[in-house]
């Protein structure tokens, strides 16, 4: 199935690759600056948004399937809106969100361990060589530039993996919603043991190239 | 004409006054070096002339403008001025990159090629291509001067910049900051708890104590007849904090 390129293998593996990383763009997009500022600025109430984004980042993906489930079913907060922004549940969109959900704490948490790993000195003396707020940000973000990619790995590997709240808030359904992960529990699920496996190493496959491509971004940073 | 003219500038973190009442001159062109013991407000006093942060009360002027608590500088204004510290933080990056810096913050290209021109004044033309992580303490500060002299400030602001450094390193800074000075004719306050670096540097020297300034006098009167017994008591070492 694998070496003959089978349409349905291909078909799961692309949407896998489409759900998780859309996702972890969107993580990044938000999660990033979310981070940054949480590691620059002190305001009231900061301790209580880092405890709830702490938690975020051990959130079981089961739980979070279940909230995005309950928020987009069609009585539910979201769903009832029927607004076209708003995915509907069993799409390919749906699971984006759940998977937002879960790496975005993660993205967001780790750039603001790593921006506060950058000497609190460095800011005052970019300022002091002449650079606007946005450009101390920017120095900041790139010496914590190891660490931000750190972030997007734990990201990825948060999201490429996880089962439950695709599975939740996808449904599994052939063609549509299928992906990697669901797919190897629904073959094990049917003594297709072979085929699961076969699955997994695919997804092992894919989780090695992209982490190993994001660890020689890293290299290439440390050595700049 | 004065460059920085501070009418009564006070300014207190929390319950503490950091600096009590300050009014000062410092003239276009003369070094001027500011000395006392640890927490006098020597540092906060370079933190309000490199204006990045307002005092509590009253006014700084520099040159035609004027600030206070709710007046700011504008960028081109702060970005005539700049700081060299005691420990300097580079970026990680090579040392020609952070030389460079200060330039690629105002798009400027280095068509002059001032950064070669730093790099060589402060004795590093050969480790312009080395990450800057690898260089030792004394090498680190003297990149943060090239890195400071590359946008030719009208005042240089340095806070304790030999510290902790060995005779070579100082020796090559203090004459920098001399070319800097003379040559350049940059502007250039200098905190230093050394006083016998002030003697060979500064042309008129301010004692601070517990956020005030005791004295300021031209550096002959400073440590050969003060005026006030405190300043007396300071350059003779006899001052105990």
């Amino acid at each position: 199935m694998i070496l003959s390129g089978d349409q349905a293998l291909l078909e799961i593996v692309l949407l896998s690759l489409r759900v998780s990383g859309v996702a972890l763009a969107m993580s990044i997009l938000i999660g990033i600056p979310v981070g940054a500022a949480l590691g620059l600025s002190r305001f009231v109430g900061r301790r209580l948004v880092v405890t709830l984004l702490y938690t975020g980042m051990g959130f079981p993906p089961v739980v979070v399937g279940l909230f995005v489930y309950i928020l987009l079913s069609h009585s539910g907060p979201l769903g009832h809106l029927n607004w076209p922004i708003i995915p509907s549940l069993f799409t390919p969109g749906a699971m984006i969100v759940a998977q937002i959900i879960i790496a975005f704490p993660l993205v967001a948490g780790f750039t603001m361990a790593s921006v506060l790993g950058v000497d609190p000195q460095l800011r005052q003396q970019v300022r002091s060589l002449g650079a606007t707020s946005w450009q101390t940000t920017v120095a900041v973000l790139t010496e914590a530039r190891v660490g931000v990619v750190a972030a997007v790995i734990a990201g990825f590997g948060g999201i490429i993996s996880e089962v439950g709240a695709v599975m939740l808030v996808g449904g599994n359904i052939e063609g549509r919603t299928r992906v990697l992960t669901t797919a190897i529990v629904l073959n094990t699920r049917q003594g297709e043991f072979a085929l699961a496996i076969a699955l997994g190493f695919v997804l092992l496959g894919i989780t090695f190239v992209i982490n190993a491509a994001m660890l020689r971004l890293q290299g290439r940073m440390l050595e700049r | 004409m004065s460059i920085y003219h501070l009418e009564e500038v006070t300014k207190i973190y929390g319950t503490r006054r950091a600096l009590d009442g300050i009014s000062l001159e410092v003239r276009p062109g003369e070094i001027l070096g500011i000395v006392g013991p640890s927490g006098s407000g020597k540092s906060t006093l370079l933190r309000l002339l490199n204006f990045l942060e307002p005092p509590t009360a009253g006014r700084i002027r520099f040159r035609d403008a004027e600030f206070s608590a709710t007046r700011a500088p504008s960028l081109a204004v702060s970005r005539r001025v700049t700081t060299v510290a005691q420990r300097p933080i580079l970026l990680d990056r090579t040392v020609e990159a952070n030389v460079r810096y200060p330039l690629a913050l105002r798009r400027r290209r280095d068509s002059a090629g001032a950064c070669a021109a730093a790099l060589a004044q402060v004795g590093l033309s050969g480790l312009a291509k080395q990450p800057a992580r690898t260089l030792s303490g004394g090498e680190a500060q003297r990149v943060a001067l090239a890195r400071a002299m590359v946008i030719q400030p009208d005042v240089l602001l340095l806070d304790e910049p030999t510290a902790n450094l060995d005779p070579y390193n100082v020796g090559v800074i203090e004459e920098t900051v001399r070319s800097l000075n003379r040559i350049g004719g940059a502007t250039v306050v200098l905190v230093t708890h050394n006083v016998f670096q002030a003697k060979r540097l500064a042309d008129r020297v301010a004692l601070m104590l517990d956020g005030k300034i005791v004295e300021v006098a031209a550096v002959k009167t400073f440590f050969e007849s003060p005026l006030d017994p405190r300043t007396n008591a300071f350059v003779r070492g006899e001052m105990v904090y």
